[in-house]
This record gives C-alpha cells, structure tokens and sequence, in this order.
C-alpha cells in the first residue's frame, strides 16, 4: 500500500492484466454540493466504479434511506459505519440488487456501475451479482463439502477447465487454504465460524468479481476471526474494489481507505438514515467536517 | 499481489466489467434455461387447477339438474325418481356418531401428546407412530377390520360398525389438528399458571383448551367432512338397507350417499344415474364448502393465536 | 385425571391397531392355511373352483401406483416450486389452496368422474398414444373401452399429486432465506439456486412425501374400482383392463361366493396392511430429520 493511495494524487487505475480493457479513468473534481459530505482533500483521480446520486430506498411506504450521494473508487477498501439502523445494510445491498427481492422495495435515485445504471430496463440481475459479490454478516456456506461450495458457481459460470485450480486460489487467498487442503470433500458445516466466513469469501472471488460487497464479515466471529479477515482486506483490494459495512469503528480506521458515515435522521413521524459525511479514513476519524461525524468518531453516541 | 496472480484460464473468458449490465458468458443459454424451468413448474400448478376445475365442473354440469329442495328432503320414488332424504339422514347419523367417538379420542391423544408427554418420552414416539400408520392404514382395510370385529359376530350389517369405521379413519386427522393447535398456545401461558402453582390438568382445561378450541372445532369439521366421502367403510360394512326408507336404527343397514353413488352407476336407468349425479354434486359441494370454510377459519385463528 | 383419560386415549389408539392386524390374520387364516405364500405369485382367481390367488391383483397395483407415481412426482415437484419460489405471495395463498383441494375430493367422486369423463377421454388418446409409443409394449393396441391401467394409473395420479404438491411446497418454504441469498449473490440464476440448493437439502422429505403418495395410491380402492374394471389378468399393455388388491375386495366382497372367497379377500388387506405400514413407517423414517408443522391431517389430506 502505497501512500498515493491514501492521499489522493494522480494514482492511475490499475492497467490490469494483458487482454483487459483499460479501464476509463474519470475525472472527479468534487462540485460544490458534494464537498462538503463527499469532503476533505482533493479527490483521487481513480476510476470510478460506483456513482451514486441521489440514492433514496423506500420500503412500502416508508423510507429507509434518504438521498445519498457518493463515488466508490476502484481497488480501494470503502467502509460503511454508522449506529444501528442507519441503513448501512440497505445501502450495500443496493449496491448489488440484494434487496429486490424484498416486498415493497423500492429505490429513487441512481446507482451507476461503471457508468451503467445498476437498476436500468436492460441491466440484468444476474449478471449483476456476477460482476458484484457479496459476502454476508452470518457466514452461510452450503451443506455441501468445502470444495464444492468453492467450485459451485464456477460451475455454474462454466469454467470447468482447471478447476481444482481455480478452488485453490481462491482458498488461498482467502487464507483458508492451509486449513483445509486436506479435507477438501469434508462438510463445510464442520469448520469454525472464522473459518465458514473465509470460505465464503473464497467462494465469492472464485469467480473473479469486479466489486466484493461485506456486510459485517466479521461481526459473528471472535476476535481472532476477525483479524484475519481483516488481513484479507489488505491483499484483496487489489484484485477487487470493496465496500464494507461495519459496526466497529476500529476496524474501519484499520482496512479502509475511505469511508462514509451513515447515520438516523428524523423529520417528524419520518425516521431514516442518510450520509453525513464521506472522506478520506484519516480525514474522518481525525478531522471530519460535520460534528456528528466527530461525536460518532469519539463515541460520544452509537 | 500483482496483475499476473489474477486468473487467466483457457475457457472463461475474461470479463469486462465495464461492458453494458447485459448478460455475458454464457448466461444467455442459463438464462433460457431458467425460464424454461419457470414455465414448466407454472404449467404444472396450472395442470393442477385445470383438474379441479374439470372434476367439479364435470360433477356439477352432470348433477346440478336435479339439486332441488325436495331432492335433498324428499325420499326415494321408486328406482329413479323422488329425492335422497334418507340417504343424506343416513350419512349425517352415521357420520356423527363416529365424530362423536373419534373427536374426544382424538383430542385428549393430541392433548396427551403436547401436555402430559416428555419430548423424548418413547411412549410419546410410539404414540405419534401408532397415528401415523393409522392415517395411512387404506380405508378398505379399516372395513375389513370392523367387518370381523363388529358384523361377523352381530350377524348383520350396520350403520354403527360404519361409525366406528370412521371413528378409525378421523381420530389420526383430530388428534394432528389438536396438537397443532394446541403447540399454538404459548408457552408462557402455561408457565404462568405453574408459577401459580395450579394443577396441571387444570391447566389444560381452564386455560389451554379455550384458547385451542377454534382451531380444534375446524379441525373436526375437516375430519368430518373427509369422513362423509369415505365410501369404503360403508361399502364393507353398511351396504344392506333399505333404499327408500329412512331409518333412525343405526344398528342395522343405514343407508349412505356414498354407497347411493356406487350402486347407481351401472344401473341401465338414466334418471337413476341423474339421481346419482344430483347427490354426488351435493356431496361434493358440502364437502369442498366445509373445507374452505375450515380453512378460512384456521387461518384467522392461526394468526390470532401468533399475536 | 385428564392425565388418565389422555393416556386411556393413547391407549386406545394402539391397541386398536394391534387389534387390528389381529383380526385379519384371524379372519384371513382359512386362506392363508390353504394358499400360504403361493398366494402372492399365483394369478388364477376362481372363487367358484375355490381357486384364488393375488399375482394378477399385486401386479395391477404395482403398475397403476408406479404410473401414478412416475406423473405425480415430476408434476408434484415442479408445482411445489412454483408455489414456494415462482408465485408471488398473494398468487401462493389462492392457487395453493386449489392444489390442496384436490385431496379434499372424495374418491368417489374421482371415481364416478373417471368413469364418464376420463375412460372415454382415454379411448380417445390410446390410438394416438399406440402411434406415437406403439414400439414399447406399455402402449399396446388400443382397446374398445377405456377401462384400463391407464385410467386407473391416471385417477390416482390426480388423487395423490396434492399430497406430493403441498409437502413439497412446504419444505421448499424452510430452506433457510440466507442460503438462498448466499447463492443467488453468486450469480446464480432462480433454477440454479433451485438445484444446487433447495432441491439437494430437501431431498429426504421430498422422498418421504413421494412414499406417502406411493402409500396412498396402493390402498386406493374406490376410485380404482370404477376404472379398471376387476380383470384378473396381466396384461403387458396399459390399454387393457386389470385390477388391484384393494379394488378386488370393494369389489367382490358383497358378492362373496363362500367363505374361502371372504378370506381371500381378507387376506388381500393383510398384504394391503403390510404395504400401507411399510409406506408409513418409511415415509416417517426418510423425514426424521425434517419437522414438517404443518397439519397433514384435518381432513385435507
């Protein structure tokens, strides 16, 4: 990790490997309304994999999330935090159409991947999810053995050429390998919870994603778990942009590069969350604009 | 890690993510798939509610002519004519006596089962065994059962082995509906009444049994409605009456609307044939009425009982 | 004292069906001693000549419940995942109770139906069927009525796809909702899901509700009797007529010649008693692992 990233400057997109197209590279002077939530620092010329405008999220009737804006930069690790109930959930799961399936969603605004809106006529959900994976507060690993729970959706996607390959890097690079070279045809229902949430990362980047969406990766598993899911995060950003949703102060001032605070606005009988503040990590945890960004850095509530 | 750890595999190929959200790869044939799986499994509950769709419009075009207030409160006219009076008085006498026997052996069982038994009591396992091979026993065979208990040594056909027939077949469908009613209430009812230091049994009368009642009085007119189709029991047992009298001696052949159906089938006289439609149509119909109706009802006391 | 009238009840329940299987090895015997095991496999059915054997019976049941099987398991399945994964939930709540109702019809009346509507239905579709399938002897030369297996292979398969349908649905319903998530946030399209997750952890109670259907099927005795018309014969072609255990004794048992005929017949519901606490006892064994709560019983199934 190098201090261009942290800071901004003209660090340019990851030229990728050989057959790849070049990514666009978008420039991304901050305008005037979003400075200050979208703030501190000039803005890392990176390309920009998630553009999103005005996002709002309506459940029925009410809404959940309000209009929230905000650019997700590649091969960077974005977290999410905020007090319970801010909608931190809501938001990542928007990101990859997780939420259509609940009745009565709805959303307002735009989310663009790439450019492309997320929820356009033409976008298909699957290849959504495809593109952008996901990895869930509870680990959720299949009644299947450890490596079938790998290769299922290789499977799926076709790649049946040198699988056995494939499972195995992506088991390594989710640090699981080690544990579980020898028992591969073993039950994933076996392993520990630490060890249930690594295979499902390794699961979700078997099929080389774009982004790697976390909601809460770590918040079931003990501290040990969680440091070496931390670990992860270090090396995964460099094959994938992340976004992750955590409840744990600390951990976002450790993995990320960013990061957004949401938290509970209410007008009236109408309570929903919004974002308050988007920076740079150092900016908002020592610095931030907004004072209850500040209050919620020092524990004064949440 | 560099740009040559990422996975560069002969077959799948590389992915843009910056193309168009349009399916790529080879998502475009699993995609046909899915739709195709789609259209199938719709095509099949469709399949399912065409059949009900034919049989009761088959029933009911072939016996609404004849449903009028004297056919079902006249007697029989001869072979053809008149209505089915005593064949309907027939069916509800022998149903209700074998409801009569089967809902209070079904409900203290299913009682027995949530209140007084252990979860790991064997005698409980063996139990629940005992109900489940009973629900699956065919019907015939409960006949045949009754048959040699009861008419063998009576010498005589009657409208009461018919009963006890049918309190067989209904008292594993009362004491399921009991227990699941009865798993409804809550448990922090019958912790408060412990903690007041009330009996048990008292327990269960006073405070359990109210509160499932609903649910186990449409539990019963579900098991009665099932018992009123059986033709089997009676076929075996109570097949020997008289067809145009009506009779209140549920000792001795009683006639049924089942066995009307079956013994007017072959008859070479359509107007008997008519008839035969007429009270399959109102057997039907009473019978799919009171299971809408009991299920309506179970829902409501369902989520009246979840609150 | 509620506690000894409950247990009375339980009581009650077993012992009568010991009492049960009592009786019919009782009033089966003058068979049994007569016929023994032969019963099983000899065919001739002559209660005039004191001649009776259940080959062609349990061969009539075997291929009418394995038919009824073979279209109700597919159809049963597929309309389950409809119900749990396809419909809409306001679209679940009517078309669910419809599929249910199918088992709220009596077998009679399956049976009267049957026999005016489906048997001539049938002898229109056996031509076609000989035609197009003539090359497999199931689908012989088409017969002058269509009282056959078929017909009677096809009422059942209408009587026992509720059952299958509804057991179904409800185990596809308790497929834990992040499992199907962990997998559909795979990229992963809705059948993909199905078959690599829904259908592989439901497997075991989708084959106890497929052996409660088979149970159902081979007690069968009203519906079938309409249908198939009592023809103590084996027929390799469905297109002809046959006749099971259980529609033999509804049957002839009126018309009983003496009393070796009585027990025969007796001795059918022995084997029929067997068949159904196999079925029973299976089914419940294959589903141990899975509690279903939901009421099978209440009248609708």
């Amino acid at each position: 990790m190098t201090a261009g990233d942290r800071t901004g400057g003209g660090v340019p997109g990851d030229p990728g490997p050989p057959g790849r197209l070049r990514l666009r590279m978008e420039s991304t002077l901050s305008s005037a309304t979003s400075s200050s939530i979208n703030g501190g620092g000039p803005e890392p010329s990176r390309a920009v994999v998630f553009d999103i405008r005005d996002m709002a999220v309506y459940y029925g009737q009410n809404r959940a999330l309000a209009d929230t804006s905000l650019k997700v930069y590649r091969n960077l690790v974005t977290a999410v935090i905020g007090p319970s109930g801010c909608g931190k959930s809501t938001f990542i799961r928007s990101l990859n159409r997780m939420n259509d399936a609940i009745v009565g969603f709805r959303l307002e605004g735009q989310v663009l991947y790439h450019g492309h809106d997320l929820y356009g006529s033409d976008a298909n959900r699957v290849e959504v999810r495809r593109r952008i994976g996901m990895v869930f507060q509870k680990p959720n690993p299949f009644p299947k053995s450890i490596y079938d729970n790998v290769a299922w959706a290789p499977r799926n996607l076709g790649m049946k050429h040198r699988l056995d390959e494939r499972v195995e890097r992506a088991l390594r690079q989710a640090a699981l390998w080690e544990d579980v070279k020898d028992r591969l045809r073993d039950s994933a229902l076996g392993l520990s919870g630490g060890q249930q949430q690594r295979l499902c990362i390794a699961r979700a980047i078997a099929i080389e994603p774009d982004v790697l969406l976390l909601d809460e990766p770590a918040s079931a598993l003990d501290p040990v778990a969680t440091a070496s899911i931390e670990e992860l995060m270090h090396d995964l950003k460099h094959r994938f942009t992340i976004v992750i949703v955590t409840h744990n102060m600390q951990q976002a001032a450790r993995v990320a590069d960013r990061t957004a605070f949401f938290s509970l606005e209410t007008i009236g009988p109408d309570r929903f969350g919004t974002l308050i503040e988007y920076g740079d990590t150092e900016t908002i945890f020592r610095g931030a604009s907004d004072s209850r960004t500040r209050d919620y850095v020092a524990g004064r509530f949440g | 890690m560099s740009a040559a750890s990422r996975l560069v595999l002969g077959d799948s190929a590389p992915f843009d993510p910056t193309a168009p959200l349009t399916a790529s790869g080879n998502l475009g044939r699993r995609t046909m798939v899915d739709r195709i799986v789609r259209v199938i499994a719709t095509a099949a509950a469709l399949f399912a509610v065409a059949m009900l769709v034919v049989v009761v419009y088959g029933v009911f075009v072939r016996g609404v002519s004849s449903l009028s207030l004297s056919f079902a409160f006249r007697n029989p006219q001869g072979l053809a004519g008149g209505g089915i009076f005593n064949y309907l008085l027939g069916t509800i006498e022998v149903v209700t006596l074998g409801a009569v026997i089967a809902l209070p052996i079904g409900v203290l069982t299913g009682l027995y089962l949530t209140e007084f038994a252990g979860p790991r009591s064997r005698v409980a396992g063996f139990l629940k065994l005992a109900l489940d091979v009973m629900q699956g026993l065919p019907t015939i065979v409960v006949g045949l059962f009754i048959y040699g208990l009861i008419v063998i040594p009576q010498h005589v056909q009657s409208g009461f082995a018919a009963s006890i027939a049918l309190a067989i077949v209904m008292v594993p469908l009362m004491a399921r509906a009991s227990q699941e009613v009865l798993l409804l209430v809550p448990g922090s009812l019958r912790e408060a009444a412990d903690a007041l230091g009330v009996n048990r049994w008292r327990t269960v009368l006073t405070v359990i049994l109210p509160s499932a009642v609903g649910g186990i009085a449409t539990g019963a007119i579900l098991a009665i409605a099932r018992a009123a189709g059986e033709t089997a029991p009676v076929l075996i047992l109570d097949s020997i009456y008289n067809p145009s009298q009506t009779t209140l001696d549920i000792f001795h052949g009683v006639p049924t609307v089942p066995m009307l159906i079956f013994t007017s089938v072959e008859l070479p006289i359509p107007e008997a044939v008519a008839r035969a439609w007429g009270a399959a149509l109102l057997l039907m119909l009473m019978i799919l009425i009171a299971n809408i109706g009991a299920r309506l009802w179970l829902a409501r006391t369902r989520t009246k009982m979840a609150r | 004292m509620l506690f000894a009238l409950c247990a009375l009840a339980g009581l009650l329940v077993v012992v009568t069906l010991f009492d049960l299987v009592y009786q019919l090895v009782k009033d089966a015997t003058p068979a049994v001693s007569r016929f023994g095991f032969g019963f099983l496999g000899h065919t001739t059915w002559k209660p005039g000549f004191n001649i009776e054997g259940a080959g062609a019976l349990i061969y009539g049941t075997a291929v009418s419940s394995a038919l009824a099987l073979g279209l109700a398991t597919p159809l049963g399945i597929a309309i389950g995942l409809y119900l749990s994964m396809i419909a809409t939930p306001r679209v679940r709540a009517t078309v669910g109770p419809l599929v249910e109702m199918l088992a709220a019809v009596p077998s009679i009346i399956y049976g009267f139906w049957g026999l005016v509507v489906l048997v001539p239905f049938v002898k229109h579709l056996e031509p076609g069927l000989h035609d197009a399938l003539g090359f497999i002897p199931l689908f012989g030369a088409p017969s002058t009525i269509g009282i056959s297996v078929l017909s009677a292979g096809i009422v059942l398969t209408v009587m026992i796809l509720p059952i299958i349908s509804a057991l179904s649905r409800d185990l596809f319903l308790t497929v834990p909702e992040e499992l199907k998530d962990g997998a559909a946030a795979l990229g992963a399209t809705s059948w993909e899901v199905i078959r690599g997750i829904v259908l592989p952890s439901t497997a075991s109670g989708v084959g106890a509700a497929v052996v409660l259907g088979l149970g159902r099927a081979l007690g069968e005795a009203i519906a079938v009797s309409f249908v198939i018309g009592d023809v103590n014969a084996i027929h390799g072609s469905l297109f002809q007529p046959g006749s099971t255990l259980a529609e033999r004794i509804a049957n002839q048992f009126q018309g009983a010649l003496n009393n070796l005929h009585l027990a025969a017949m007796f001795y059918c519901g022995l084997i029929l008693v067997v068949i159904g606490m196999i079925t029973s006892i299976a089914a419940r064994a294959i589903a141990s692992r899975f509690d279903v709560n939901r009421t099978l019983g209440g009248g609708v199934l």
